[in-house]
């Protein structure tokens, strides 16, 4: 007779500890009910705290009676961290459900064909839409890359390929110049360049900005990127007769491809939002202008921006429509960004 | 081998010509490495140029005085101007102040979480979501903050009056809650707690593992062995990414903006609807601006951008050092 | 997938499991320097190397006559890595690194001013400790992979492929893939990847830095049977750790240790020699295991 041996998990939690657990979840639960009904409190979030209040408190009791002080403190710390990663999420599901809920009226065909040149943010929604806006956004977009991706990456491949003196203050440079406000970068534009030189407004002005902002996150992401190239592919490339500028071309550049794709789609994310600067630069204009270096250009935040500030109903869901495009192009931005990211890790 | 005595010569220099095409290669990278310090002293460069008249004009009342007037006569030229930025500045300070103890605690919670407690499905989808949220533009957390979060807040808040009023900070002589510097601290909080969270998850994750495994081997609970190994790990580096989110909140604008009430007054009390912010003065200002005002606006984002420059270098000193003793 | 075969290799690995090192060194005679028409083979005298003030290695003098394998020993942290990367100059890419003394490739020094590094790493090849294929190359852009970099002109890029791939033994395990991504290949296949790619730009002098040591036995039988081939065309030297690989591949051996100072070179013979008379005890202690 053969004995097979089934897997078990004896450290799993058995059904009698689940049950108690069931039971001092229940307990919370009632007793947030009494709370909320007792105090002045009100509110789903006044639930919501109370019923944690009450769980940390009666685990942690329980524990404590049952295996001393030390378990007591743990589990009093579990549920602490659990609020904080559920406190973390709230805002987020809040964001997309009010997104979605106020958006999605707004979505119709008519907005991705037409522009505002012929109607104002106040105007029933069938009127006009946000083809300016989209055309706008996307021009800003490839013009910052244009600047900023060959900077980025060159800033990256300073840092990582040639190391040289200036190493180190050049990292830190890059990181302060992340931390850069837009406004800031607005204003230097529109001091340095906008009123001195071309002394009107145009989308290739607000590229300008958004490139500064943009620059320090391609370049960071890239240096992580190139810094996960093992040195030995460096090293061979090298000992087979490349110079530096061949290996770095044909062997560093190549194997970091997808990786730096990633960090120049995380640039465009963090600048496909940004207000301010386009605010100050851009001026804004209500008709698709396909000439980004004449005359006011449109964009998704400057949109948004108006027609929130027109304050009436229609406005409004006209930001929001506006809102759940800018948010479906950043999330469509950001999740490739992370599938090609992933891509590079599994392989 | 002979025992006689071994000479040691001096180092040879070495010579390594690089070829033609490797010295360009050299070059144009070190032209774009250095390209971030360009930018950063051209932008000191010309807000200082553009400020300069106000700043000589002004001042140290440029940041010590609240007054911000300016009078004209029909032809527009100026008669008198006041340029002050104190009331700016300190609510500046006070909302992301704010921001940040609000953010801390909840951030490093959720960041120990998502090392030590979370399964790791459950980490990869709160990893992602944490990503995606400080991906999220401005704009939108003006907006929600504005449509939706400022109702609950101010509920919040008038509790904390009714409750803890007896505390200075908490304490309001007249009771408009509305667009308060609380507010804006609660929307920058959630701004930036992503920023919080994936650093201190960066510096929990590179705690020693080795001496996890000890603290777990002689019998620590899990907040025991995070008590004693992680956190000592962690802890400057954890206030490192404190000060980012610092200097990310106090450069925020359009959010801060949009639900905040702009008043040229000095105001500490942070549930009252009067409050401060410099970049969000730019904006408010901006828009019907005289060319002399708008010099004014200049010098304001040189001080903003010399205020953001220090607490960035300052979370970068603490953020970088922690790394390299953390080994 | 090539899981049989290497099982195989391993029993046959145990099957000749070698009563001492000397004889299994003894098994070849060396060759006699001077013998062979390769070219007056390579040479290193005094020669010294830093890293910072840290004084790596001291006084260096050996011959590597041409068509020869010398293989380098000694513990953990003697220099034997430094010095080779010394011949082919790559020890100056660390930040820090200084040297002394001459290297010399057919009786010219390779640090004499106005020289092309470049060319000097043409002729003196090198494939590392980890097998590392470029990953974003196929097997067949690999092995070519050293044309493009130093911009060679080659004729016929399919012959060379197929003599490369030949030597290093892998061409009958690839032909049918060329195409394949180099980090398909098992670590064994990578590695004599690596050694095609190293040959491809036909180097007069092939160093090796423990090019087994991240492999299992039945891969590094593969590669020394490369090694002894290659043997007969070009000169190769190698770092090993492993002190029965030395005495199987090598016609001379040289013992390096560091006295908690530089590294020195303790003692050089042909191997049968060191493994079976070394003239110093620190060499005897070392090949019969005492220490290190």
């Amino acid at each position: 007779m053969t004995v097979t041996a089934v897997p078990t998990k004896p450290w799993k939690a058995s059904k009698r500890d689940r049950a108690l657990d069931f039971s001092i979840f229940i307990v919370a639960l009632l007793s947030s009910y009494l709370i909320v009904f007792l105090t002045p409190m009100k509110g789903k979030l006044a639930y919501f705290f109370c019923f944690f209040a009450a769980y940390a408190v009666l685990t942690s009791v329980f524990k404590g009676v049952q295996r001393g002080s030390a378990a007591a403190k743990d589990a009093l710390v579990n549920s602490l961290v659990a609020i904080g990663a559920i406190v973390t999420i709230i805002p987020v599901s809040s964001i997309f459900f009010t997104i979605l809920k106020n958006g999605l009226p707004g979505i119709r065909l008519g907005l991705f064909t037409h522009d505002m040149a012929l109607a104002t943010p106040t105007d029933p929604l069938s009127n006009g839409g946000l083809l300016h806006a989209i055309t706008g956004t996307l021009t800003l977009m490839i013009l910052s890359l244009i600047m900023s991706v060959p900077i980025g990456i060159l800033t990256a491949l300073y840092l990582t390929e040639i190391k040289g003196r200036f190493s180190g203050p050049i990292r830190f440079l890059v990181q302060a110049m992340s931390g850069v406000p837009s406004i800031v970068a607005g204003l230097f534009i529109l001091s340095a360049i906008l009123y001195p030189i071309t002394k009107g407004y145009s989308g290739f002005m607000g590229a300008l900005a958004l490139s500064i902002l943009m620059i320090p996150t391609i370049a960071r992401t890239s240096e992580e990127v190139l810094k996960l190239i093992p040195n030995d592919l460096r090293e061979a490339g090298t000992a087979l007769g490349g110079t530096q500028w061949r290996t770095v071309a044909m062997i560093v550049l190549p194997a970091a491809r997808s990786g730096l794709v990633t960090a120049t789609i995380l640039g465009v994310a963090r600048i496909a939002g940004e207000t301010a600067p386009i605010l100050l630069l851009t001026g804004g204009g209500d008709k698709v202008n396909p000439n980004a270096f004449n005359g006011p250009m449109g964009s998704l935040p400057y949109y948004i921006w108006k027609s929130f500030n027109a304050g009436s109903p229609e406005a409004i869901t006209r930001a929001w429509a506006g809102l759940l495009v800018l948010v479906g192009l950043v999330l469509i931005l950001f999740t490739s960004a992370r599938f090609l990211a992933s891509r590079k890790v599994s392989k | 081998m002979s025992t006689q005595e071994l000479v040691i010569p001096a180092p040879r220099e070495i010579h390594t010509q690089p070829r033609t095409s490797d010295k360009v290669f050299r070059g144009v990278v070190t032209a774009g490495g250095l390209s971030s310090l360009v930018i950063l002293g051209l932008i000191a460069l010309f807000l200082g140029y553009r400020g300069f008249e106000i700043l000589r004009q002004e001042g140290f009342h440029f940041i010590t005085s609240s007054d911000w007037s300016i009078s004209t006569d029909d032809a527009g030229n100026v008669l008198e101007s006041h340029f002050g930025l104190a009331a700016m500045l300190a609510g500046t300070i006070l909302c992301s102040a704010i921001a940040v103890v609000i953010a801390l605690p909840i951030s490093v919670f959720s960041a120990l979480f998502l090392n030590f407690y979370a399964p790791a499905w459950l980490k990869r989808i709160l990893v992602t979501i944490i990503d995606m949220m400080a991906a999220f533009p401005s704009i939108l957390f003006g907006i929600w903050g504005f449509l939706v979060l400022m109702p609950s807040v101010e509920y919040w808040a008038k509790l904390l009056h009714r409750y803890l009023g007896f505390i200075p900070i908490f304490d309001m002589q007249v009771p408009v809650f509305s667009r308060s510097p609380f507010v804006a601290g609660v929307v920058l909080a959630i701004m930036i707690i992503p920023i919080i969270t994936s650093v201190s998850r960066e510096i929990f994750s590179q705690a020693p593992l080795d001496r996890i495994q000890a603290a777990y081997a002689l019998g620590a609970t899990r907040w025991a062995m995070i008590k004693a190994v992680v956190i000592p790990h962690g802890r400057s580096g954890v206030i490192g990414g404190a000060m980012l989110g610092l200097g990310r909140a106090m450069g925020e604008t359009v959010a801060v903006f949009t639900v905040l009430n702009i008043v040229f007054q000095v105001n500490w009390q942070m549930l009252l609807g009067a409050g401060g912010n410099v970049a969000s003065l730019i904006i408010l200002k901006f828009g019907d601006a005289s060319p002399y005002e708008i010099k004014a606006l200049m010098a304001a984002g040189l001080i903003l951008f010399l205020l953001t420059l220090v607490v960035n270098a300052i979370a970068n000193l603490i953020v970088k050092t922690t790394g390299k003793s953390g080994r | 997938m090539t899981m049989s075969h290497e099982s195989e290799n391993q029993e046959m690995q145990t099957s000749v499991k070698p009563s001492s090192l000397a004889s299994v060194a003894s098994g070849h005679a060396p060759k006699t320097p001077g013998t062979s028409v390769l070219g007056t083979g390579l040479e290193t005298r005094g020669v010294h190397a830093w890293f910072g003030k840290h004084h790596a290695l001291s006084n260096i003098s050996l011959d590597f006559a041409a068509g020869t394998v010398t293989a380098l020993i000694g513990p953990s942290g003697c220099g034997k890595s430094t010095f080779i990367r010394t011949i082919n100059r790559m020890h100056e890419f660390i930040p820090g690194a200084a040297m002394a003394g001459e290297v010399l490739l057919d009786g010219k020094d390779v640090y004499a001013p106005g020289t092309d590094v470049t060319k000097i790493r043409l002729q003196i090849g090198m494939v590392f400790q980890k097998p590392n294929p470029f990953p974003s190359m196929s097997i067949g852009e690999n092995v070519l992979s050293g044309l493009k970099l130093a911009q060679l002109k080659v004729d016929n890029k399919d012959d060379l492929l197929e003599e490369c791939l030949e030597r290093a033994g892998l061409w009958n395990e690839v032909k049918d893939r060329l195409g394949a991504h180099g980090g398909s290949l098992s670590g064994g296949q990578q590695q004599r990847l690596c050694i095609a790619r190293a040959l491809a730009v036909r180097p007069q002098v092939l160093l090796m830095d423990e090019p087994c040591s991240a492999l299992d036995p039945g891969s590094t039988l593969r590669i020394e049977e490369t090694i002894r081939h290659l043997s007969e065309t070009m000169t190769i030297i190698i770092v090993t750790h492993n002190m029965q690989q030395a005495a199987r591949v090598s016609d001379y051996t040289a013992f390096f240790l560091s006295d908690g100072g530089p590294g020195q070179m303790i003692e050089v013979a042909p191997t049968s020699e060191i493994f079976s008379r070394p003239q110093d005890t620190r060499t005897e202690n070392y090949v019969t295991g005492r220490f290190g």
